[in-house]
């Protein structure tokens, strides 16, 4: 498919639409909103707009109070700002009283680009996983960013939402049911199995073409939900495989690299290879080039499959 | 030694400027308008003010100066070229893959960069930190720092302003980049910071207001904060966002936009004939 939309333009979207069918739904943002695109839903619903200026503790503080007295806040600016910036404001007064705060954060990841490190977040997941009480959403595409926006505001707790700033392909059709809690088959395959999250779940698939050439039989699976998931489920997964890898744009550690270790660890252990950003910061750069420096391609997974699969063979 | 119509500063400043136009245009991203509202200050500093060695950009005795609105990098970038910190013609690879000059300042990739800023709110704290080193090693240095009207709603930059006075850093003074502007709008319909005078007052600090663009009047208040004992000093300098080019001047859209092959000549159009 050709179609390429940005998740965060699918979010902005959603936000209207859930925001006319909710008159609790209530939207913050620090100073970013016509790049978050919570600005749609400032011009139908000003009221229910708050902009809280460059002050992002604020903002979460805000959030959880507006929660507390029953609105369902979604609150929004670029992921660095968005977890580590407001971290124990997240911690203790959104996760720890589990309050409905949906944080849903866009320019996640390194494809941010020219802005650079201090705009990349590489460990936001990591962070927000580690929350107690904390879900953790990443949508592979815009289809399932709005499934995940709709979602969220049904969701009774403290949502983090992990969105992107560059188009991305549009994976999914409009038959598409959003999955909370389990990973699910985007293509199947009997050999290795590749748990992948966000903008790496097309990139997965791209990777399976080009094992299919090299005879190498691989399954995808899109892990939207980070948490809450089931371990066993996700072990389930990989059922047949022999071999499994994680694809991320985020750090290797404490993401969804980690996730698929603790799981098969656990539960079946079997070689794994994680694709992801090695314990670096980012830098600036064009999105494509920095993809392409940190080995987020369809070529680097397609060579971590087939090293788990050799190590698989080793064993 | 400047005549009193700074002629010489001033076309440093316009030199400084028509680099932030080329190197944001040949970077195809950046921000324009917040670098060219602060950069008569930064040629102030760099080419009057501060005690710095270029060639010895970690010199212990230098004077040090804090850009907590990182976004400004390119201007903080070109002052650097052009004092001598590294080649001018570096300057192109602004934001460029495996570059030193990132989209925000990188304090460990490039000579003269004091500290690693673009999350606004945080450049104030480590400014602070700056000038308790100094004196507590007994070091005559200065500390400078440089804030955006829309930072200043971080509640960080209140607890630096809150130390600063505490500790009485007298060899610390900030600037306010009051040029009205955030990325959602003016300022003050965003989250307004007036009274911006009464609220440093309050915390202690000495305050300065002058022209921001007026090379004269960042000389004098630099050198009455100077003098203050005891309490440190916040120039309000009110600017003109994407100062020097008509078409930026004063619109939000600058902000974080680059001029397209086209602008970019007009701009430098306009700065040449200045
Ligand atoms: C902590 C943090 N939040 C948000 C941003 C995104 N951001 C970059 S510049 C900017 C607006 C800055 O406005 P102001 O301080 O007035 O700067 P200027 O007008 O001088 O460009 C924002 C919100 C950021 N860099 N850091
Ligand atoms: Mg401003």
């Amino acid at each position: 498919m050709n179609l390429r939309i940005a998740t965060r333009d699918a979010y902005g979207e959603a936000l209207v639409e859930i925001g006319s069918q909710n008159e609790k739904i209530v939207v913050l943002d620090a100073d970013l909103s016509k790049s978050t695109k919570t600005s749609r839903f400032a011009a139908v619903f000003p009221e229910r707009f708050f902009d809280m200026g460059i002050a992002e503790q604020n903002m979460m503080g805000t959030a959880a109070g507006l929660a507390a007295a029953g609105k369902i806040p979604f609150a929004s600016t670029f992921a660095v700002f968005a977890t580590s910036r407001v971290m124990d404001q997240v911690r203790n007064s959104i996760a720890y009283p589990k309050l409905n705060v949906k944080i849903a954060a866009t320019h996640a990841g390194i494809t941010v680009g020219e802005d650079g490190a201090s705009h990349q977040s590489v460990e936001d997941l990591a962070l927000m996983r580690a929350v107690p009480n904390m879900a953790v959403i990443v949508p592979a595409d815009a289809v399932e960013a709005r499934a995940a926006v709709r979602f969220a505001a049904q969701y009774q707790g403290p949502v983090y939402l992990r969105l992107g700033r560059p188009k991305v392909p549009v994976i999914f059709d409009e038959g598409y049911q959003f999955s909370f809690g389990r990973p699910t088959v985007v293509k199947d395959g009997g050999e290795v199995a590749v748990f992948a999250t966000g903008i790496m779940v097309g990139v997965a698939l791209e990777a399976a073409g080009i094992l299919k050439d090299q005879g190498v039989d691989c399954r995808v699976l899109n892990v939207s939900t980070l948490k809450p998931v089931d371990p066993v489920a996700l072990v389930e997964g990989a059922r047949g495989c022999r071999a499994v890898v994680s694809a991320e744009e985020h750090s290797i550690i404490g993401g969804l690299g980690s996730l698929v270790a603790e799981a098969f660890g656990e539960h079946r252990p079997l070689p794994l290879r994680r694709v992801g950003i090695p314990d670096v910061f980012g830098q600036s750069g064009a999105p494509g080039e920095l993809m392409e420096y940190y080995g987020l391609t369809p070529e680097a997974v397609a060579r971590a499959a087939r090293e788990a699969v050799e190590m698989a063979a080793r064993l | 030694m400047e005549g009193n119509d700074y002629s010489g500063l001033k076309e440093k400043a316009n030199i400084i400027r028509q680099h932030v136009i080329q190197m944001t245009a040949e970077a195809g991203s950046g921000h324009p308008g917040g670098s060219l509202s602060v950069v008569d200050i930064l040629t102030a500093l760099y080419f009057q003010v501060m005690m710095v060695r270029p060639e010895d950009p970690r010199w212990p005795d230098r004077d040090r100066f804090v850009l907590s609105k990182g976004h400004a990098a390119p201007a903080l970038y070109a002052t650097l070229a052009e004092r001598g910190y590294f080649p001018v013609d570096e300057l192109k690879t602004l934001r460029k893959l495996g570059g030193r000059l990132q989209g925000h300042p990188d304090m460990g990739k490039v000579p003269g960069v004091e500290a690693s800023t673009g999350s606004l709110g945080q450049g104030l704290s480590m400014a602070v930190g700056m000038a308790l080193a100094g004196r507590l090693d007994g070091r005559g240095f200065r500390v400078f720092a440089l804030l955006g009207d829309g930072e200043i709603q971080e509640g960080q930059v209140w607890e630096a302003a809150m130390a600063a006075s505490h500790y009485g850093l007298d060899n610390l003074v900030a600037f306010l980049d009051y040029n009205g502007l955030q990325i959602d709008g003016p300022v003050s319909s965003v989250m307004a910071p007036e009274p911006v005078r009464e609220k440093w007052e309050a915390f202690g600090w000495h305050v300065v207001e002058i022209d921001g663009h007026d090379i004269g009047q960042i000389l004098g208040a630099v050198e009455t904060s100077l003098k203050q004992k005891g309490c440190p000093s916040m120039v309000v300098a009110h600017t003109t966002k994407g100062k020097g080019v008509s078409f930026m001047e004063n619109e939000v859209d600058w902000h974080g936009k680059a001029p397209d092959r086209e602008q970019a000549e007009k701009a430098l159009r306009e700065l040449r004939a200045l």
